[in-house]
């Protein structure tokens, strides 16, 4: 293959991968999307195997890589259960930055890549050498924490350790001052220590950002992380020269961080602070315990009284939250939904855009039970549907329905948009117990007059309502 | 001391409603109240004086006694000059009050130096006062009970039959007035099988009528007939000509017309004029339920059935009345609420506070001064303080999120000046070939941004794990550091650190690469619709 058809075809490549993130913007035309994505993969992979940068002797090893890696893959992208969706998403990030650490010591050490550069074209190159490895590093050790908080392995709190801005700041005054060191260094042996010491602090910062946020931002951190692993890509394609990385880089990069920026914009959070950690908490001011306590009584109803509130229901709205997808109730959902919508019930789900712990993961365990998507409707799209209905039904959710947000302007969360559920008819909060949410804040829906509280596992709770409405 | 409830025996002649029932008697002891009933209170609604007893109240002989010795007296109608007179300093009265209607009286009761709450006041948009809304329970009745009027007038049945004896016509019945009680009188008659149409002013009533089983008839004309509040206003003379086409075409054709046409504070609306009784068909009936108010039909005579040119005019005014044990046990309810309302604390004692805004409304005199009619209320502003934060989340939803709100003249300005010296600076110092690459770069971010910025939330998880996938790119670095060409660096070259290196970084990516488009496939599988 030569050099210009080889160039054409990661432009091909550049193309299908725009399509793919456009596709994928669209229920009708993700599926598309996403084989382009993968046709520009392919591609992009096939043109630099058979392109003049990879000599044939080397294409073995390269398929024998790729098979296990991909059979890794393969194996548990089939495995993973929707719930673990986050989980795996964040795993994989932190392979992408991995590689992009392990690819940038790799060209550092080949004389072969960097032999020819001189004066400005030198120093900008181990520059990109320096920033790509600096990105990808912390993209590894960040994405390895947050697949750990989010799979329960590390606790959900955030650990904020006195004086951490500091800590923080020290770091990158580190990694500046060793970059100079670097950059200057006049072999490939001086620059290495400097290279390694920057990695390990690069590690750390990775570890010591993600360890500061609140396990409520997660789906945040995720969506950040990446655009990281899209930035580092970036930095890779800078330092090799190769135009398909940096296109590519540079999409996984932005669209990443827009979506952070809309998840945080959903939470009405400032992005700064989400990702200067500690805000899942309050990590400001602790709100004043006890000051807005809300006053009243909870009320507590049987599967059996639910059922019977659901059957008299004619518009019910139901709103999933992480204890949907803990509970992995989803399936039972839908056959409530199924049942409610044969008798003529109007049943339809408000989606908050942070409920989970990753952005639409809600969408995809509903899609996953099989409930249409026309029915599943975003908060802007129902909110002023609540005084219309008969009964919302809250499953495993908290701060997203916590009418505090408009009501106290004290609350931690004040400000968020939220579900109005309360405005319903009757509000359904099914519940394990009466504990706070992520945010840590009370809930006065829980006190309202005309709430109910379903307590126990929302699975088992959904199982006997199901059966009591089939009875 | 918790106080005492007084429930007299209603005085007004014919009247067969009784403020409270057994069944919220024993509620009203829950809430720490003692009540009193009158002997005889609730004979006429099927409520003998041992069914209160039994449910936990005293029964007090006289009237006199019961009004000298209540804190609180409920009543149905509005009190006679004699009762007022029974009146003292301190009590509370809640019942029916009409205070608009009734200048009079209300002088009277300030100068007992009492507190009213008037049932009928209550403001009605509020949802939380739904619970204590008599009006709505009572025009509930009221249109059932219409309907069972016209029925026992009418000469047929109002469901059509085939029988052997031949084949009968179902009644058609017209409604005039969609409110609580048109729509029960819709309801009602659909049940009796009659074919049921209805109109009102209010364009939005259609589907309301719809949904009970009736068909709305629209005036042809074009005007937005909603008050505030649920009610009707008036209407403008071209409307009102419109709207008489239609009734005299209605009255041509119908068996039985129920009119329910009020509006606040006016007489009733006259809809059916003396001509279009008489093109109605003989045997027809009409049942005015705006009697009181002087009637929806010119020829309806308030409280009586009048037969006029071979059509029955029903002008009942006591129609709640009629269904006592049923108006009553509704009645006796909604003031259960307001009890509530009233006794927070459960002790036994009402506080009347006038920060709420439904007991502000209900309240028309407090301790002797009037305090009718109430402030405007500050009515549904929906979320209240939310709403100027939530605006910054911008209107068209339909396309995912839509554009921001454009930024400040200045700042985009500085920006710009920002972005001029950094381009500035890497144009004195970068190489050419560095350029060409940060081209690239900078517009793959801004593509990156517009394809993203409109992705419905519903897919960002989806899109996450696509851009996970599309992030393997990196393979392609490992890719060509393992058997580059070489020229001249041959044996220099540390080959096994690269090849191994270049040979684990292919292998993470490749994990992510199919891992990353497999799970997103999978989950794109679905969503269906």
């Amino acid at each position: 293959m030569t050099p210009s058809l080889s160039t054409v075809a990661y432009l091909g490549a550049a193309i299908l991968f725009i399509l793919s993130l456009g596709g994928l913007s669209n229920p009708e035309t993700s599926r598309r999307g996403n084989l382009y994505g993968m046709v520009g993969m392919a591609i992009a992979v096939l043109a630099t195997l058979l392109g003049p940068q990879v000599e044939p002797k080397g294409v073995a090893w390269i398929v024998g890589a790729m098979a296990v890696g991909g059979a890794i893959g393969l194996y548990a992208a089939r495995v993973v259960k929707m719930t673990q969706m986050p989980e795996l998403v964040a795993l994989m990030h932190s392979l992408v930055g991995l590689a992009a650490v392990l690819v940038g010591f790799a060209n550092y050490i080949d004389p072969a890549a960097t032999g020819h550069y001189k004066g400005v074209e030198k120093t900008i190159h181990e520059a990109e050498i320096y920033i790509g490895i600096l990105i990808g590093a912390v993209t590894f050790s960040g994405s390895i924490i947050a697949f750990g908080k989010l799979s329960a392995k590390i606790g959900g709190k955030p650990m904020l350790l006195p004086g951490r801005h500091w800590i923080n700041l020290a770091g990158l005054l580190l990694v500046l001052w060793l970059g100079t060191r670097f950059v200057g260094a006049p072999s490939v042996e001086s620059g290495m220590l400097p290279l390694l010491l920057m990695t390990a602090i690069a590690l750390l910062f990775g570890i010591h950002m993600v360890m500061a946020i609140g396990g409520a931002d997660m789906p945040v951190v995720v969506s950040m992380l990446n655009s990281y692993s899209g930035w580092a890509a970036a930095a890779t394609g800078f330092m090799l020269s190769n135009d398909l990385l940096i296109v590519t880089g540079a999409l996984v990069g932005s669209s990443g961080a827009i979506l952070s920026y809309i998840m945080c914009r959903a939470m009405n959070r400032n992005f700064v602070s989400v990702i200067a950690g500690g805000f899942g908490t309050g990590g400001g001011t602790p709100a004043p315990a006890g000051a807005a306590a809300p006053a009243g009584e909870v009320v507590a109803v049987s599967a059996a009284e639910t059922a019977a509130l659901l059957r008299e229901a004619k518009n019910v709205i139901i709103v999933p939250g992480y204890g949907m997808a803990v509970a992995q109730a989803q399936h039972t959902v839908f056959e409530i939904t199924k049942l409610l919508r044969d008798r003529g019930v109007n049943v339809r789900f408000g989606i908050h855009p942070v409920a989970g712990r990753m952005p639409g993961h809600m969408n995809v365990l509903l899609a996953e039970a099989k409930v249409p998507y026309d029915i599943v409707l975003e908060m802007d799209e129902i909110n002023d549907d609540f005084p219309d209905t008969d009964v919302a039904m809250v499953i495993g959710a908290n701060d997203i329905v916590n009418p505090a947000a408009q009501e106290d302007p004290a609350s931690p969360i004040a400000g968020m948009p939220v579900l109005e559920v309360w405005k319903g008819r009757t509000s359904i909060v099914m519940k394990r117990s009466m504990a706070s949410g992520y945010a840590g804040v009370d809930n006065p829906l829980f006190y309202k007059d005309n709430n109910r509280m379903l307590f126990g596992d929302a699975k088992k709770m959904l199982d006997e309502v199901l059966a009591a409405l089939r009875a | 001391m918790s106080q005492l409830i007084g429930v007299p025996r209603e005085t007004a002649a014919d009247e067969k409603r009784v403020a409270t029932v057994p069944e919220v008697v024993e509620k009203l002891v829950k809430l720490g109240f003692r009540v009193a009933v009158q002997s005889g209170a609730g004979d006429a609604a099927n409520f003998p004086d041992e069914t209160y007893r039994a449910a936990g109240a005293e029964i007090v002989a006289d009237a006199a006694q019961l009004w000298a010795r209540a804190d609180v007296v409920f009543k149905v109608r509005v009190p006679s000059a004699g009762e007022v007179g029974l009146m003292h300093e301190g009590q509370t009265l809640i019942g029916f009050v009409w205070p608009a209607q009734n200048p009079d009286l209300m002088q009277q009761l300030a100068a007992r130096k009492v507190t009213v709450l008037a049932i009928d006041s209550l403001p009605r948009m509020l949802s939380r006062a739904q619970k204590m809304d008599a009006l709505t329970s009572m025009a509930g009745i009221t249109g059932y009970r219409a309907v069972i009027e016209a029925a026992y007038a009418f000469g047929r049945f109002l469901t059509g039959q085939v029988t052997a004896a031949g084949k009968i016509p179902p009644a058609k019945v017209f409604i005039a007035g969609a409110g609580v009680a048109g729509l029960a009188a819709i309801g009602t008659a659909v049940g009796m099988g009659a074919i049921v149409r209805a109109n009102d002013t209010r364009a939005e009533v259609a589907d309301q009528v719809a949904s009970m089983g009736g068909e709305f008839v629209k005036v042809d004309y074009e005007e937005e007939g909603s008050g505030g509040g649920g009610y009707a206003k008036v209407m403008s003379e071209g409307f009102q000509a419109a709207q008489r086409e239609m009734y005299a075409k209605q009255a041509r054709e119908v068996d039985i017309i129920i009119t329910t046409a009020l509006i606040p504070g006016k007489p009733a609306p006259r809809l059916i004029t003396a001509e279009m009784v008489r093109s109605m068909k003989p045997g027809s009936v009409i049942v005015d339920l705006a009697a009181e108010q002087g009637g929806n039909c010119e020829l309806t005579e308030p409280g009586k059935a009048v037969v006029k040119h071979g059509v029955t005019i029903v002008g009942y005014t006591d129609l709640p009345s009629r269904l006592a044990k049923q108006s009553s046990t509704l009645y006796a309810n909604n003031l259960f609420r307001l009890a509530e309302e009233l006794c927070k604390a459960k002790d036994g004692v009402i506080n009347v506070n006038m920060e709420d805004d439904a007991i502000r409304g209900l309240t028309v005199i407090k301790d002797g001064s009037i305090t009718w009619p109430p402030p405007p209320l500050k009515l549904p502003a929906p979320p209240p303080k939310v709403s100027s934060q939530v605006k910054t989340t911008p209107a068209a939803k339909a396309h995912g999120h839509g554009a921001s709100e454009p930024m400040p003249a200045r700042s985009l300005a500085i920006l710009f000046a920002i972005g001029a010296l950094v381009f500035l600076f890497i144009g004195n110092n970068a190489p050419p070939a560095f350029l060409g690459h940060l081209t690239v770069f900078v517009l793959a971010c801004f593509v990156g941004y517009m394809v993203v910025w409109n992705v419905t939330p519903a897919l960002h998880t989806p899109l996450m794990s696509v851009t996970n996938a599309i992030s393997s790119i990196i393979a392609i670095g490992a890719l060509v550091q393992v058997a580059p060409p070489l020229e001249p660096f041959g044996p220099d070259r540390p080959a096994g650190w690269i090849l191994g290196l270049a040979l684990v970084a292919i292998a993470l990516t490749t994990v992510n690469m199919f891992g990353g488009f497999a799970v997103t496939q999978r989950m794109l599988q679905m969503f269906r619709k």
